[in-house]
């Protein structure tokens, strides 16, 4: 009976010290949110997107302020710009690319009451939770009208990273492609860089020369839209609405809203309710979408996506459903299976209809 | 035609001039970078005091300074030993690299559980992997006159694109779902972090080196045949100083010390290296060993205010809100006036009708 008793007793501890771990309400004047960025604001993409969706945030809570350092490199210094934020107060830190992970959790560590969120990346803690949005799902619906507008059947694709989340959008968008036109290729050129303008233009052009006549992008600035517009072929966003980089050529771009996640963690941390968790959202949520529709595209392809759309919303199917083949023609995913999420999270193989090659 | 005023060489720079230039381009600095603010709609007052405070207001800031001063006092020091002779080394950026990737390759290949081993083997290994970087440079230098401008500017992509297929190809962390990065080093080959901050035991290496160069350039027969090497190649030749083995060793010298340098910016503060770890270090090298004038123990202090500069700037942009490109500008207005300042040392300005 004793034993038990102060069994009891411990379990009751060991309870109050994992309450203890949940955040304090914090008031929305105190939460001064801190933002670390990876490139300017400037961008006219990634960054310019995260920003956007910070000033929604403090304009939906009245009292709450925020602050930002732009173009934090992947390495120490973002310890030293994480610190520099709590410092000054802030109860909330976000980190907006991946390579922050390991720098979050150093920091995190020294500071339990305070919330870290990092984009991206696969670590949390009690106090550092994980955010991304399935930005394939888009993808792959501007795949649809790419392939459908596309007469070379040649699609560039100017790639930042060969990471799986940029693996992971050319393959959703070559599944789009060949979904509608089998016969189109999708040429990818790597930039390993997520922000160099310069290199993107230089890429773009490339691709161009090569035969592309529809270029599709994932990287941080809108110079690839300008380059496409330039040189008159199709041209696919990311980010935001790039079509004033493009006004002739833009189709359409897999477009984020970081608004509504923004806002989503301010409310938690706010009402004390806030708790570690990766998320992972999509279409349904709204946290990633399609960018508005240019003149070019004709109704039927709007129709078609609009479709898919529906499908993929209704969780009926999604992107990375069987059969899919890789680029050797293997069978990856079996006819009619669903690509789980870890499997997507980790993904380092092309698809079929994809041209290039993953350093390894 | 009448000009206001010429421009007239100093013959003797009188010794006061040496603080109150670089004091007074602060101030002029300072002064223009006050009205700068001033347009942007921020209070200069605030924000120096700002940029102080996170700087150097406290314990944690002064700590965070000198993890940025260790990595520049090490690469300013390796370039300036190359700059003594006239050698134009402009690659510690690659020697940084290289450097670290040896470290990598120490605790991959050769890992044994004690601190101190690790240390050595990893020191050894930085240092000749930067030497040789560096002494390949200076031996084409040395034998065929290769500008060695070019050559070390352009092994630093060489040297960064090396590190990149490492680190997206065989070294990369398997466990890290396909993310570039290396493993992360075992504890024991970590450098001890010093007094609860991110301070690491590199600082004694920046200060022994630093002391040692002194030593070097005042006291040894070797730092005055660089000397003269520097000042007079001919002369030097004439007086049967060996400068072919004297480019060589001294560029090897020079690539280890860099090398150093990306030994403990990774043992001491990643523990790991992905893309873009390097951050640039050997190229603001350059602007710290002159800011020094070369000279050892002052390439350590200007690393310290550079250091202070670069770490002030995230307070501007945390407290004062200002966008980073101003933060730029600011960090530039300083770092001009004071380049340009020297100028005035070597040289001054005569109003016409006086001193004819």
């Amino acid at each position: 009976m004793r034993k038990s008793w102060a069994i009891a007793i411990v379990m009751a501890f060991l309870l109050a010290a994992t309450a203890a771990w949940a955040i304090a309400p914090v008031p929305a004047k105190d939460i001064k949110a801190g933002f670390v960025y990876i490139g300017p604001v400037g961008d006219g993409g990634w960054t310019y997107m995260h920003d956007k969706g910070r000033l929604e945030m403090q304009k939906a809570f009245p009292g709450l302020t925020s602050s930002i350092v732009e173009s934090v490199p992947e390495g120490p210094d973002s310890v030293r710009v994480m610190e520099t934020f709590v410092r000054n107060g802030s109860k909330l830190v976000f980190a907006t690319s991946f390579g922050y992970m390991d720098f979050v959790q150093e920091v995190a560590k020294k500071h339990p009451d305070v919330v870290f969120m990092h984009c991206s990346g696969y670590k949390t803690a009690p106090n550092v939770g994980t955010y991304f949005g399935r930005i394939y799902q888009p993808r792959y619906l501007s795949g649809l009208v790419a392939g459908k507008m596309t007469k070379s059947n040649i699609i560039g694709y100017v790639a930042a990273n060969p990471i799986p989340e940029v693996i992971r959008g050319i393959n959703a968008f070559t599944l789009g492609v060949r979904k509608v036109n089998p016969k189109a290729k999708v040429k990818v050129v790597w930039l390993f860089s997520w922000f160099d303008p310069g290199k993107e233009k230089e890429a773009t052009k490339a691709l161009i020369d090569s035969g592309a006549d529809v270029i599709a992008m994932h990287a941080d600035s809108g110079a690839a839209p300008q380059a496409a517009e330039e040189a008159k072929v199709w041209v696919v966003g990311y980010n935001n609405d790039m079509s004033k980089y493009a006004p002739t050529r833009h189709l359409t771009a897999p477009i984020w809203n970081w608004g509504m996640l923004y806002k989503y963690t301010a409310e938690k941390v706010e009402k004390g309710t806030w708790k570690s968790e990766s998320i992972w959202w999509g279409l349904k949520e709204k946290m990633v979408g399609l960018a508005p529709y240019g003149k070019a595209v004709p109704e039927s392809v709007k129709k078609l996506v609009a479709e898919e759309q529906g499908k993929i919303v209704s969780g009926k199917w999604d992107v990375f459903t069987g059969p899919i083949r890789d680029q050797s023609g293997k069978v990856k995913v079996e006819a009619g299976k669903r690509m789980s999420d870890g499997d997507m999270l980790s993904m380092s193989w092309f698809v079929q209809g994809v041209e290039g090659t993953i350093p390894k | 035609m009448i000009r206001p005023f010429r421009v007239e060489r100093r013959i003797d720079a009188p010794a006061w001039l040496n603080w109150a230039i670089p004091v007074g381009a602060v101030a002029i600095a300072l002064a223009a970078g006050a009205i700068l603010l001033f347009f942007l709609g921020v209070s200069p007052l605030a924000a120096y005091t700002a940029m102080f405070k996170g700087a150097l207001g406290d314990a944690w800031g002064i700590s965070e300074t000198i993890v940025k001063a260790i990595p520049l006092t090490l690469a300013g020091l390796a370039v300036g030993l190359a700059f003594t002779m006239v050698v134009w080394n402009i690659g510690a950026e690659g020697q940084i690299v290289m450097g670290a990737l040896a470290t990598v390759a120490v605790v991959r290949y050769a890992f044994v559980d004690s601190s101190a081993a690790m240390f050595a083997m990893m020191f050894l290994a930085a240092s000749i992997a930067g030497g040789l970087w560096a002494g390949f440079a200076g031996f084409l230098r040395a034998r065929w006159s290769v500008n060695e401008t070019i050559t070390t500017l352009m092994m630093n992509y060489i040297a960064i694109l090396l590190a990149d297929y490492f680190i997206y190809g065989p070294w990369r962390d398997p466990s890290s779902l396909g993310f570039p990065m290396t493993a992360p080093f075992p504890d024991a080959a970590r450098l001890p972090a010093l007094w609860g901050t991110r301070v690491h035991v590199g600082i004694f290496l920046a200060i022994a080196i630093a002391v040692l160069f002194r030593v070097l350039y005042r006291w040894t027969r070797w730092g005055f045949e660089l000397r003269v090497i520097g000042n007079n190649p001919k002369a030097a030749r004439y007086a049967g100083i060996n400068d072919t083995m004297n480019i060589l060793l001294a560029m090897f010298v020079s690539g280890a010390v860099a090398g150093i340098a990306g030994m403990t910016e990774i043992a001491g503060l990643q523990g790991r290296i992905q893309p873009g770890f390097s951050g640039g270090y050997g190229f603001t090298a350059i602007i710290v060993a002159w800011l020094a004038r070369l000279n050892p123990l002052g390439t350590i202090f200007v690393s310290f205010l550079l250091g202070a500069l670069l770490v002030g700037g995230d307070t501007l942009q945390v407290v004062m809100g200002l966008p980073l490109a101003s933060v730029q500008v600011l960090q530039g207005l300083i770092l001009f006036c004071v380049l340009g300042g020297e100028f005035f040392r070597n040289y001054r300005i005569v109003l016409s009708g006086r001193g004819e």
